[in-house]
């Protein structure tokens, strides 16, 4: 992006745009998995590229703020650098890569493999916030269906997924149910970081800019992923470890090494990965 | 085992009682929805009981569906009301509850088979999500229990059950009627409301479907308001007929009695009318 | 030992610098200007204003410049830029019958109060390359000189008859005298719909007197009402509603157009701010009208009257106007009974993807890594195939130990 000449507001966002954003997510808080509308805005980046999730971090982002971004896990992938640069040059605060330190952290695609604490808030950056959009592409329909706990055709695809293919075909942006009222999509995150969601200590917060619709989760609230007695929701397992700090326990990525098809396994979440390598470290 | 679960298997075995038997179902009170003079329906009332199948005839543009709409819940008539008597004995005004009770009630208590059975299926999933899908509205979470439901109903309209994972497209349009009945009667509702539901079908396959019908319904003491401009299938089905013209009930009664001695002209001319074989 | 990949903020500002070098081409040709841009790329400015929603021929200039011809891209660096915009007012109506026309013509009628006035237009040129624009020099001055001083003095004589510019204060009744003023002295240029009106045989728009919305502040919601359906319209990407107005004409919910109307040419824009209890002109802009007439409607208890569909742009802009009029009139279709058959009077359909910059971050966010997901789907087939593999194996050996004995059925797959 060319240098911005003119001064903009602190985090580009006009300080009214920021107050209605705020107040949809006060409301938001209130109905836990509720999508309620905003009067989303055109940032400069393209939509589908996290500008909902830019418009809510711009939104709740004060001076003392210390902000993380993340994209499929990892501060450093391109458009992770791209966020985190233009925040750090419209509002001045202080950014970083470790978890721990961070008191807002925009995310998309994963959720951090340290648990978080009640001081901090997550953003989510959300391309598709309707759950049952692929099922029913009329968005008065699904408003109608939500309104009137009217969710039987969400385990209609489960139960299509189980017939043909043995089990439930959703790997990622599996659908949840919030505070045993909304069925809610929880943005593309692997349905590993599912369980993530449950009782979290920090704040959810999830932003679609194209849709213009945003939701919430308040800290320590009841997530559960649909799924049947007899056929229970599972999370993703490797045969592999991390290749570099060894971890069993975090999602990893697949790395081609060669053009044989020789792979490798490595954390998705960058953070934690070197932050165990610098403790191993120590310990040596 | 939920509450629901434990319902389900209960009744699987015995047909539906009321014990209050005694008491109207449905009850309707000078009802009427018009568009203009005479279009629509008007000043209809009646009272239904459990068990019983009420037939409503007419031609085409006599009123008949709007009436269908009007006392299924799904059109807000202009004058007059309908009260419905629940499973728990509570009585209620229809156009006095909320839409999203109206929307519970049809997918619980009531049935609605539709005239062309797309219009009441989901033709993207299978027979067996189709006829799964008021029990998971409904809060049951066991993919067996679906499954075993699902092999039972299709048995039920004598759907071959290995077809249970087909979609409705690969169904003839006999089979599609059949999987839509099953998908309504799988929440053992306690009154159906059916739009021509033989309408389109090959003669035989009316046949077959009649015949299954008219078991379903005394098995399971199903009350039926069913729409039809076919006569024979109103003889077949129906206890009562309503004979509608231009949007009013000119004659109504005991449907063998209306058939075979029609007392107003206009229903004289219909049942003369009918082609004899 | 695996190292693991870093340097996305490096790549990102090299990227930047190659970008640059190719924006400006090669060096040894002069650089564009804004005001070239301006005045010679006119119909891309325009383009780019109106999808954009800003009336700034400088700012569309920079941003096709900024954007190295790009004109979505133009699009969206306006857009962006609009969202840090201050809002002071909202104007008054524009009053498109008084505008300084420069181009008006109507199919419904052969001759009419104003005429027909081509103006500028490609309507009528060959399509063959004109190679003199690539010589660099002036158009070739044979067939060229005659008609344009032709073509300016019929201009000039029309302006001469035009009604002049509205009187200081703008009431509400202005408005309407101004329009019977124009059509009774036969001067100016009448509006074509206005005369159908008159006649009682179009059917009247009226005021719905309820607050305008703004698409832009408050998302859409469905059902929607005309005044947000014209906003998303105006704002929506030229060749989509080209497309889907070109389906209705060849019958995708069909409704019988006809060009009853196009004007382009200059219109004051009135501003009544808070201070002042009237209005004042804050300036003129260019804008691009267009009002079809489409199918009647009637009854045996209404008498039939014509139909319209209306577009509006900044700018010379005719095309788009004309789309957005055939699409603004099929998703009027409810309002007239009709049965929705066709994408273009869906409105769900159409308004949800008729914004190109919305269109263009979605389509191109494919590019952002997914490879979590893919990951995640990656490990789900595996398992799939693993155990459809091994029920294989496993039905196979059963087969050969129970020999003679009917195998059990296979669950059928789709």
């Amino acid at each position: 992006m060319n240098a911005i000449a003119e001064p903009y507001n602190f985090a580009y966002l006009d300080e009214q745009t920021k107050r209605m954003i705020r107040r949809a997510l006060l409301k938001a808080v209130a109905i836990p998995g509720y999508q309620v509308p905003f009067g989303g805005r055109e940032m400069p980046l393209p939509y589908g590229w996290g500008t909902g999730g830019m418009q809510l971090t711009a939104a709740i982002l004060g001076r003392d703020d210390v902000l993380k971004v993340i994209d499929q896990g990892a501060d450093d992938t391109t458009n992770a650098v791209s966020i985190r640069r233009f925040f750090s040059r419209t509002a001045g605060v202080r950014t970083t890569v470790d978890t721990t330190e961070a008191t807002v952290i925009q995310t998309r695609h994963r959720i951090p493999e340290k648990a978080l604490n009640n001081d901090q808030i997550m953003v989510f950056q959300v391309p598709i916030p309707e759950p049952l959009r692929f099922i029913e592409p009329s968005e008065t329909e699904t408003k109608t269906m939500h309104a009137l706990n009217d969710y039987g055709v969400m385990h209609v695809k489960l139960y299509e997924d189980i017939a043909r293919y043995g089990h439930i075909a959703t790997a990622y942006a599996y659908p949840v149910l919030v505070a045993g009222r909304y069925v809610m999509d929880p943005s593309p995150i692997p349905k590993f970081d599912n369980p993530k969601l449950n009782r979290s200590a920090a704040l959810m917060l999830f932003g679609a800019g194209r849709e213009k619709r945003l939701y919430a989760i308040p800290p320590y609230t009841d997530v559960a992923s649909l799924d049947f007695e007899d056929h229970p929701f599972e999370v993703q397992k490797w045969e592999h470890s991390c290749a570099i700090c060894g971890s069993t326990e975090s999602f990893l990525d697949e790395i081609i090494t060669d053009d044989k098809g020789s792979r490798q396994f490595v954390c998705s979440d960058t953070d934690y990965c070197a932050q165990r390598v610098a403790q191993a470290e120590v310990t040596q | 085992m939920s509450a629901l679960q434990q319902a389900i298997n209960s009744q699987a075995d015995r047909p539906m009682a009321d014990e209050l038997a005694g008491e109207p179902l449905f009850q309707v009170s000078d009802i009427g929805l018009l568009f203009g003079p005479d279009k629509g329906c008007q000043a209809v009332s009646f009272d239904m009981y459990p068990g019983e199948v009420l037939g409503i005839v007419g031609e085409s543009g006599s009123g008949k569906s709007t009436l269908l709409n009007v006392l299924s819940g799904r059109s807000q008539p202009d004058a007059g009301t309908i009260h419905y008597r629940h499973s728990d004995g509570a009585v209620t005004d229809l156009y006095a509850s909320s839409e999203a009770q109206r929307r519970t009630l049809l997918r619980t208590e009531w049935g609605f088979v539709e005239q062309n059975p797309r219009d009441g299926l989901r033709m993207t999933v299978s027979a067996g999500a189709n006829i799964g899908e008021r029990l998971m509205a409904q809060g049951v979470r066991n993919y067996g229990v679906l499954r075993g439901e699902s092999m039972r109903w299709l048995r039920q309209v004598e759907i071959d059950e290995s077809r249970i994972d087909d979609l409705p497209r690969t169904f003839s349009g006999g089979m599609q009627q059949r999987l839509q009945i099953a998908r309504n009667l799988v929440s053992h509702p306690r009154l159906v409301f059916m739009d021509e539901p033989t309408g389109g079908l090959d003669v035989s396959v009316q046949a077959r479907l009649l015949d299954m019908l008219r078991a379903l319904v005394r098995d399971l003491g199903l009350a039926v308001i069913i729409v039809t401009h076919d006569l024979a299938v109103a003889r077949l089905l129906a206890d009562r007929l309503m004979v509608m013209r231009r949007s009013r009930v000119v004659e109504s009664g005991l449907t063998d009695q209306i058939l075979d001695d029609p007392q107003h002209p206009y229903t004289q001319l219909l049942v003369s009318s009918v082609l004899q074989p | 030992m695996y190292v693991a990949v870093k340097g996305g903020e490096t790549a990102i500002e090299n990227a930047h610098r190659l970008l640059d070098q190719k924006r400006r081409g090669a060096t040894d040709v002069p650089p564009l200007s804004l005001a070239q841009i301006a005045q010679q790329m006119p119909l891309a400015v325009a383009r780019v204003m109106s999808e954009g929603s800003l009336y700034d021929r400088e700012l569309a200039a920079l941003a096709i410049k900024q954007s190295a011809g790009d004109l979505l891209e133009a699009i969206f660096l306006l857009r962006a830029y609009r969202t840090t915009l201050s809002r002071y007012c909202v104007s008054r109506p524009l009053h498109t019958t008084s505008m300084q026309v420069e181009r008006r013509i109507s199919a419904t009628y052969k001759d009419l109060p104003g005429g027909q006035l081509l103006g500028p237009t490609f309507d009528y040129t060959h399509r063959l390359l004109d190679f003199t624009l690539q010589a660099e020099g002036e158009p070739s001055p044979a067939s060229q000189q005659g008609d344009v001083r032709q073509a300016q003095a019929a201009v000039d004589e029309r302006a001469a008859t035009q009604q002049p510019a509205l009187p200081d204060a703008l009431h509400p009744d202005a408005d309407a005298q101004a329009d019977t003023a124009a059509g009774e002295t036969g001067q100016g240029f009448p509006r074509v719909l206005g005369l159908l009106a008159q006649e009682g045989l179009m059917r009247e728009e009226t005021d719905s007197a309820q607050p305008v919305p703004d698409i832009t502040r408050e998302p859409l919601d469905f059902p929607s009402n005309r005044m947000q359906r014209l906003q998303a319209l105006a704002r929506g990407d030229e060749g989509f509603l080209l497309a889907l107005g070109y389906s209705t004409q060849r019958g995708y919910g069909r409704n019988h157009p006809f060009a009853g109307e196009i004007r382009i040419g200059f219109t004051e824009v009135w501003l009544e701010p808070e201070e002042l209890d009237f209005a004042v002109p804050a300036g003129d802009i260019e804008i691009t009208e267009c009002e079809m007439v489409n199918q009647f409607v009637g009854s045996k208890d209404q008498p039939a009257q014509f139909t319209r569909g209306y577009g509006l742009a900044f700018g010379y802009n005719e095309r788009k106007v004309m789309g957005m009029a055939l699409v603004d009139r099929a998703l009027r279709a409810a309002e007239y009974d009709e049965e929705i058959t066709s994408p273009a009077q869906q409105e769900e359909f159409v308004l949800m993807h008729c914004d190109n910059v919305e269109a263009a971050g979605f389509v191109s966010h494919l590019k952002l890594p997914h490879y979590v997901d893919f990951q995640a789907e990656l490990e789900l087939i595996r398992k799939m195939r693993k155990r459809d593999a091994q029920a294989g194996s496993d039905q196979e050996q059963r087969q050969e130990t129970e020999a003679g004995q009917v195998p059990p059925q296979k669950e059928k797959r789709a």
